[in-house]
């Protein structure tokens, strides 16, 4: 029976722990985040943003929540109960899921996997399920159109974002994700594949829905896409998970270009800072771009959306990925292992 | 490895259960949506054999790709149930026909197969060069890439030449439709396209 102790139940328990340790920051990131946005658009249109509830309007975000809280579930009659109600859960989820490998400072991550970066490839493509099982369960025109658009989307960019992943596992020469951090030590990936690392960048804006490619909720045209039928949690847990899947692709972004917990130089006053605050600022970085994009460009057409996907980025991210090959094998760069 | 057979026993039978289900599920969606979950459950029992390379591959490919696109059809179809259930018992008799061949083929296959003899059977059979244990994804990489390689580009090939076709079976071009040209667009100057006229009054200009 000691053996079911300290083979089995103690590794669990500590693994719920470090759960916890992960997720409850995540959240309130989350939180953060959504008050960020408001504050950052604001700025840039020359507002004040929330500014009422609490300290320069910073319990904005939780004000909100406990609105949503309260608020009745509406499930529309003609919907497909239990797939409506299931839809949000699993956005909600994947989004949490994936930090399970994220590293934060070498060894600590949650679970450190061979796989790593398939593990998160494989989480952000599975994204469009709760989106197109929304739009379907939901049984109206408009969520459908935007269940529609979105799966195509998601697809479409995903391709793109292989070919960056595979790159960058090229300079690496590992799947784990730990070890790709290591391999920025002499220099970041942002740099010497800053094409790549722009297109990541612009894909991962596609990937989650945001602006200029949030065609999937284009209020203008079918209200609200997908999640037009969602009303008080349910609602929720969407926003929760866009905003989640956010800060996943900035941690990705962090992690494969911009050398995840290292410091930018390796001297002195930067080393002192300690890795995970490296992490956050990197992230916070990568999100305050994404709110940037949001404030500066206007949305994207469906036809422009589709063209820059796959006439742009996909030969382009194939010809860089056929170039890097190339030039790590001529110059002997391939990483040994 | 007791945890391991409890695994091991739970994803089978959902699989399989899932199996099921996406013959019986009365809406062809709920079917898509059981086939994915078969699918997760088969990655868990890739995971179970230590085989996580392909565990992932599989999620990416057949769930986070294939799958999407089945969803995509299926819910676009304009199906009558009832209608698809009428025909269950004229069908049935072609419908196992076709099941128990193969069946008897998979027992012939799996009954007749051997490992090559080569390859010890026992499991440390991914060690490098220095007897160091390889992960499974660069062991499949320098099979995949040296022995089959011949196999790997032909299989590649086929799968092109599928693409192409069905790109060539769907292309038209319609004539009456105008297309936006992002490169003539970002090619104009503003010579050709703005003409300050200084216009007299009550003339107008041309």
């Amino acid at each position: 029976m000691a053996n079911f102790w300290t083979g089995y139940a103690w590794p669990t328990v500590i693994t719920a722990i470090e759960v916890v340790i992960v997720v409850v920051p995540l959240l309130l990131a989350i939180a953060m985040l959504t008050y960020a946005e408001r504050k950052v658009l604001a700025f840039s249109q020359l507002r004040k943003g929330p500014n009422v509830v609490g300290p320069f309007g910073l319990l904005q975000p939780f004000a909100d929540g406990l609105k949503l809280l309260v608020k009745e579930t509406i499930v529309p009659s003609g919907a497909n109960r239990v797939v409506f109600v299931v839809a949000p859960l699993i956005t909600f989820t994947l989004a949490l899921v994936a930090w399970a490998v994220i590293p934060f400072d070498p060894g600590v991550v949650i679970a450190n996997i061979n796989v790593g970066i398939l593990y998160l490839f494989a989480i952000s493509s599975l994204g469009v399920y709760g989106i197109i099982l929304a739009g379907w369960a939901s049984n109206s025109r408009y969520a459908f159109l935007g269940a529609l658009r979105s799966a195509a989307q998601m697809v479409s960019y995903e391709v793109a974002i292989g070919f960056v992943l595979v790159t960058v596992l090229l300079c690496a020469g590992s799947l784990n994700l730990t070890e790709i951090v290591e391999a920025q030590r002499h220099i970041w990936f942002a740099i010497p594949l800053l094409p790549m690392f722009v297109i990541f960048f612009i894909s991962a804006l596609a990937e989650t829905g945001r602006a200029p490619f949030d065609l999937p909720e284009g209020e203008t045209e079918i209200v609200a896409g997908y999640f037009v039928e969602y009303s008080s949690m349910t609602f929720a847990l969407f926003y929760l998970g866009e905003y989640g899947n956010m800060i996943l692709m900035s941690a990705m972004t962090s992690v494969l270009f911009l050398g995840g917990w290292l410091a930018p130089f390796g001297v002195a006053p930067f080393t002192w800072v300690p890795g995970p605050i490296w992490f956050a600022l990197k992230i916070a970085f990568v999100l305050f771009c994404f709110l940037w994009v949001r404030a500066t460009f206007p949305r994207f057409r469906y036809d422009q959306l589709m063209r820059l996907g796959w006439k742009v980025f996909l030969p382009f991210s194939l010809l860089w990925l056929v170039l890097t090959a190339g030039v790590l094998t001529a110059a002997g760069w391939l990483p040994q292992r | 490895m007791i945890v391991q057979a409890i695994l091991f026993y739970i994803f089978g039978t959902v699989a399989v259960a899932c199996g099921v289900l996406v013959v019986s599920a009365r809406n062809p969606v709920h079917s898509v949506l059981f086939l994915i979950l078969a699918f997760f459950n088969a990655a868990g029992l890739f995971i179970l054999i230590g085989a996580e390379f392909l565990a992932m591959i599989l999620v990416i490919v057949y769930v986070g790709a294939v799958a999407v696109l089945f969803l995509f059809v299926v819910m676009m179809l304009d199906i009558d149930f009832l209608q698809l259930r009428s025909g269950f018992v004229q069908y049935l008799p072609i419908g196992a026909l076709v099941g128990l061949i193969l069946l008897a083929e998979l027992i012939l296959v799996i009954g007749g197969w051997a490992v090559s003899p080569s390859v010890p059977t026992q499991a440390p059979v991914l060690t490098a060069a220095g007897g160091v244990a390889l992960s499974n994804t660069r062991a499949l990489g320098d099979i995949l890439y040296t022995r089959y390689l011949f196999g790997f580009q032909v299989a590649g090939l086929i799968l092109l030449v599928a693409m192409i076709g069905a790109i060539v079976l769907t292309l038209r071009h319609r004539a009456d439709v105008r297309r936006q040209s992002i490169s003539a667009q970002l090619a104009r100057r503003r010579a050709e396209t703005v003409e300050v006229v200084k216009v007299p009054l009550g003339a107008g200009s041309d």
